[in-house]
């Protein structure tokens, strides 16, 4: 049944949606984090969504949408580190430097990820709201017909 | 004489099935709002709707005699419980392309989603109302 389908839809994309905030947790508790060479400092982790029915993803110009089931939940298909390149610091007082007294920082982007954030915390909310919604129609449904 | 339930009841039925499998499809947009390369997807309501109502029983009238047509009856209510709105899927023209291919925007698929809640809860308002018809017939007061 389709309303059914819906808890397993928006279930997906809420905990989809709640890995992207302990990664966004992750990356603002470390933004601060120096190491003593730039390999071991701490690097921004980002999670890759998809879309469990992998025909989804971009069948090109002129796919057939209705070759595809109706229902296509979200996964998290991996965590990837950011590459970009972090900042290195002069601080020789501090026990974590290295022998020229740099300590490497994390290369986390504070804004990119407060703006993250509050897109993962909308996108959480639609699923919520998605959720809510289905219920109450599935209990409208449940009381036809009784009063 | 029996009463054709599926006849007494009209579309409504019909267009519930349909209500429910576009919810399923604008959840599904609104789970994937932030997956790389995902294409939001909509029913084709009036073409589904009418592909429910000319297979099912719901549009036709309750045939004359009854008796040995509830048995055909019975069986194209049963083909139109199972139709399938997945012919009637389209892919939505999005309004603003994102870099990443990704076609949901939220705030259509959020108002999308309302219009199709409160058309469920009108039809179901509707299927209520002849039930209640159908007790007070029974009834009698």
């Amino acid at each position: 049944m389709a309303l059914f389908n819906i808890f397993n839809i928006a279930g997906s994309g809420m905990s989809a949606e709640s890995v992207r905030l302990n990664t966004v947790a992750s990356n603002l508790a470390n933004a601060d984090s120096v190491s003593s060479s730039p390999g071991a400092a701490y690097k921004a982790r980002y999670p890759v969504f998809q879309a469990i029915q992998a025909s989804l993803m971009s069948p090109g110009v002129g796919a057939d949408p209705t070759t595809q089931a109706a229902d296509a939940a979200v996964q998290v298909r991996g965590i990837v580190q950011s590459t970009a390149p972090g900042s290195a610091r002069y601080e020789p007082g501090n026990p974590l430097a290295d022998a020229h007294g740099y300590v490497y920082s994390s290369n986390v982007n504070v804004v990119e990820q407060m703006a993250d954030m509050i897109s993962a915390s909308r996108s959480y909310q639609d699923d919520a709201q998605v959720l809510e919604t289905s219920k109450s129609l599935m209990l409208d449904t449940l009381k036809l017909a009784q009063g | 004489m029996s009463l054709n339930l599926n006849a007494y009841l009209g579309i409504e039925p019909d267009a519930l099935k349909v209500y429910a499998q576009r919810s399923e499809v604008l959840a599904a947009n609104l789970a994937n709002a932030d997956t790389p390369g995902y294409l939001a997807r909509d029913i084709d309501f009036r073409a589904a709707l009418a592909a429910a109502g000319s297979q099912g029983g719901a549009l036709q009238q309750a045939p004359a005699s009854a008796g040995d047509l509830t048995a055909a009856s019975a069986s194209a209510s049963a083909s139109a419980s199972n139709v399938s709105t997945q012919q009637f899927l389209k892919y939505r023209v999005p309004l603003a392309p994102s870099l990443d291919g990704n076609t949901v925007d939220s705030q259509l698929e959020e108002s999308k989603f309302a219009q199709n809640t409160v058309r469920f809860q009108a039809a179901l308002t509707f299927l209520q109302s002849r039930f209640r018809e159908l007790t007070t017939a029974i009834v009698g007061q």
